[in-house]
């Protein structure tokens, strides 16, 4: 694997260094197939509209760029890559990596009236960083064939949640799947019991290290999922399933919903599932008349600093930005473009996303986004430990509150 | 002539030895004392290093993750010295001339040879529930199947389990290339003096088989304190830390997605290193005292 990232670094340095005027040096970090073919007809429309500007691009697998991009953007920087906003930037925005592009914030019409809801996400320190290219709603997935063989509408309260949650273990179905292998699933669960039970504000408090997980807030979002924990409504053997595999019980009819994020309609489908047989609902709510606010991650570009063309780097970022732009990729990838203006895909899941994340009363990026990655990888261990091992709360409340002593002094 | 004669028989070794020498201290020598000072700083590897002096240490000792991974480095060493007594006895009974005999030697010893990657690859599908063997063989008892990798109880003697498989086979290959040189004399001498099974083993077969031991119980012995490989791809030290074990722990807070913790990882890289610097000393010791006897 550390040669496999190694030589993804490698093949990164070499391109990069290759760079002269006129040519545009990108890395992107999608080599999914519809992904990676949507981008490269970004890419094509922007060199067919600027003859003058050659753009080299090179794909990184998704996992290896979050290791390579550190060596990159210091070794040998391309001119645009792909990251995260909100604060997974922050380390790159700190240590002066990433480009401060407040200027072409300001100065494109478009980029400074279109993207309202996004721009704090991609603001620190008061300047904009990158431009958002898509993002995705989270949500309730769920079987609607299995929902309606057992008479099971829609859950809009966590009353109802509970009830269906019991009829369909009654009825031999597991209600949730999840796969806690690699951490972050269990974080969407989280999010969403803690944004329904105390909203927006104190999970931007929580991931901003101003309230403790002792905190009481905090122990009645964990009482909330100890009432999902307790009754066995999550499948067995969690801990040793990646986010795929849990989508084998779904897609057999053994187990009925799925916390996820959009792109894994694309996995149900490939599992055999059709668009009759899976739907979506909106998280249901948890404390009453509390604002509904909800998970909507984004993906963007930016410009590091160490860029050899920077120039041609913003009239890219001002090309992806445009409506027209942003439709066609997000259609082509099944996602929501960030940009107001821009028309959003006729596919049922991108519709509902867009109802969903359009009247939110906030939109927050993801645990492990929001919080500093230390913070998030313990807290994420101790809401995996918390599914298995319920009794042992206080303990890890206790641990959590050690780190975050630690990660935010 | 004779003085520069005896200059170049000075010099020549030194020559020879330059280039590994320049590549060993550049490449392990000063990484060792870099970690040592990095471990006293806190650094996210992109900003400023900030002194912590012995912070990450303190925080170490009140650290439950790091106590869960000593733990499980423990337990590596200690049920990893299995390879070497399974590893003999397989070379013990392929060490006979039959037809066929090379095939099966290295079937035996396939394991070794293919990538630790695949052999964790191949051993978390044996041990999956639902549809791993392990599963199939648990219902055929009509019991429900554990879930070796996901319960913290199980998952660390799950994943030492599928490294013996090729370091058994790679202390088979050490005691099969010892077995060559057993004097046929001294096994026919001890024969004729009434010796046979065990005492045999024992007391003849096994002194002479001490260099093979020596260098499996060396391999193994470093085999289990950087293994790394299998936890990577088998459980990434999951469920919840409790199949961490020190090289991957320090690997997770220094250069995992949600690590670049410099110093900590340092201070868990220079714990570990401390841990491997006493078995390296006693092999040192002993070699040198072999050496001694010699001579």
């Amino acid at each position: 694997m550390k040669r496999a990232l190694a030589s993804f670094a490698m093949a990164a340095m070499v391109l990069a260094g290759s760079a002269n005027a006129g040519e545009l040096v990108i890395i992107f970090d999608d080599p999914n197939p519809g992904p990676k073919a949507a981008f490269e007809k970004v890419v094509a429309d922007f060199d067919a509209a600027n003859p003058d500007i050659t753009v080299k691009l090179s794909i990184n697998d998704r996992e290896a760029h979050k290791t390579a991009i550190r060596n990159f953007l210091s070794a040998d920087a391309p001119d645009v890559t792909a990251w995260y906003p909100g604060n997974r930037m922050g380390p790159f925005v700190d240590a002066g990596q990433f480009e401060d592009i407040s200027g072409l914030w300001a100065s494109d019409p478009n980029l400074s009236s279109s993207f309202e809801a996004i721009k704090p996400t991609m603001t620190r320190d008061g300047k904009q960083w990158g431009v958002p290219y898509s993002y995705y709603q989270w949500g309730m997935y769920y079987r609607k064939d299995i929902f309606d063989k057992h008479g099971i509408a829609e859950p809009k309260t966590w009353d109802e949640l509970l009830a269906a949650c019991a009829k369909l273990k009654a009825n031999g179905v597991t209600p949730i799947t999840i796969g806690t292998k690699y951490l972050w699933t269990a974080a969407g669960v989280f999010d969403y019991l803690n944004l329904r039970t105390n909203g927006y504000e104190v999970h931007n408090d929580l991931t901003a290290g101003k309230i403790a997980y002792t905190d009481d807030r905090i122990r009645a979002t964990f009482g909330k999922w100890e009432e999902l924990v307790r009754p066995g409504y999550f499948v067995e053997n969690h801990a040793s399933m990646s986010w795929q595999d849990a989508i084998a019980p779904f897609a057999k009819g053994e187990a009925a919903m799925y916390v996820m994020g959009n792109f894994a309609v694309g996995a149900m489908k490939d599992a055999g599932l059709t668009n009759d047989q899976i739907d979506f609902f909106q998280f249901p709510e948890i404390t009453p008349g509390m604002p509904r606010a909800e998970e909507a991650p984004a993906d963007a570009l930016f410009i590091p600093s160490g860029a050899k063309n920077k120039a041609d780097a913003r009239k890219f970022l001002a090309f992806v930005a445009r409506p027209d732009v942003q439709s066609e990729w997000n259609i082509a990838i099944g996602q929501l473009p960030p940009n107001s203006e821009a028309k959003v895909g006729d596919d049922k899941f991108i519709q509902e996303g867009m109802a969903t994340v359009s009247t939110a009363s906030g939109l927050a990026q993801f645990y492990d986004r929001d919080a500093p990655a230390e913070m998030a990888k313990a807290g994420m261990e101790g809401f995996q430990e918390f599914m298995i091992k319920p009794d042992r709360l206080d303990a890890i409340l206790k641990r959590l509150d050690k780190v975050q002593k630690k990660v935010y002094k | 002539m004779r003085s520069g004669h005896g200059n170049s028989l000075r010099l020549m070794p030194v020559l020879f030895i330059a280039p590994a020498l320049l590549f060993f201290v550049v490449y392990v020598i000063l990484p060792i004392f870099q970690s040592f000072y990095i471990s006293f700083h806190e650094w996210d590897g992109l900003g400023e290093m900030e002194w912590v002096g012995f912070g990450h240490y303190a925080y170490l000792l009140d650290d439950d993750r790091f106590y869960t991974s000593l733990k499980n480095n423990l337990l590596w060493l200690a049920l990893y010295m299995l390879a070497v007594p399974a590893g003999l006895f397989i070379a013990l009974y392929l060490n006979q001339t039959v037809r066929g005999i090379r095939l099966y030697k290295s079937m035996f010893f396939f394991p070794f040879v293919i990538s630790q990657i695949v052999v964790g690859l191949i051993f978390s599908w044996f041990y999956n529930p639902s549809f791993g063997v392990v599963g199939h063989v648990f219902e055929f008892f009509g019991a429900s199947p554990p879930s070796i990798l996901g319960d913290e109880r199980y998952v660390t003697y799950g994943i030492i389990f599928a490294g013996l498989w090729p370091q058994i086979a790679y202390c088979m290959i050490l005691y099969l290339t010892g077995l060559n040189n057993v004097a046929p004399e001294q096994i026919e001498a001890g024969r004729l003096d009434g010796a046979k099974g065990w005492r045999l083993l024992w007391h003849v077969v096994l002194p002479q088989l001490w260099p093979a031991t020596f260098l499996a119980i060396v391999v193994t012995v470093i085999g289990a304190l950087r293994s790394f490989d299998m936890i990577a791809i088998m459980t990434q030290g999951g469920p919840y830390g409790s199949s961490n074990v020190l090289s991957y722990y320090m690997f997770e807070t220094a250069l995992s997605e949600y690590g670049f913790e410099m110093g900590y990882g340092s201070a868990i890289a220079v714990v570990l290193f401390l841990i491997m610097l006493c078995f390296i000393v006693a092999f040192l010791w002993k070699m040198y005292q072999d050496e001694k006897d010699w001579r």
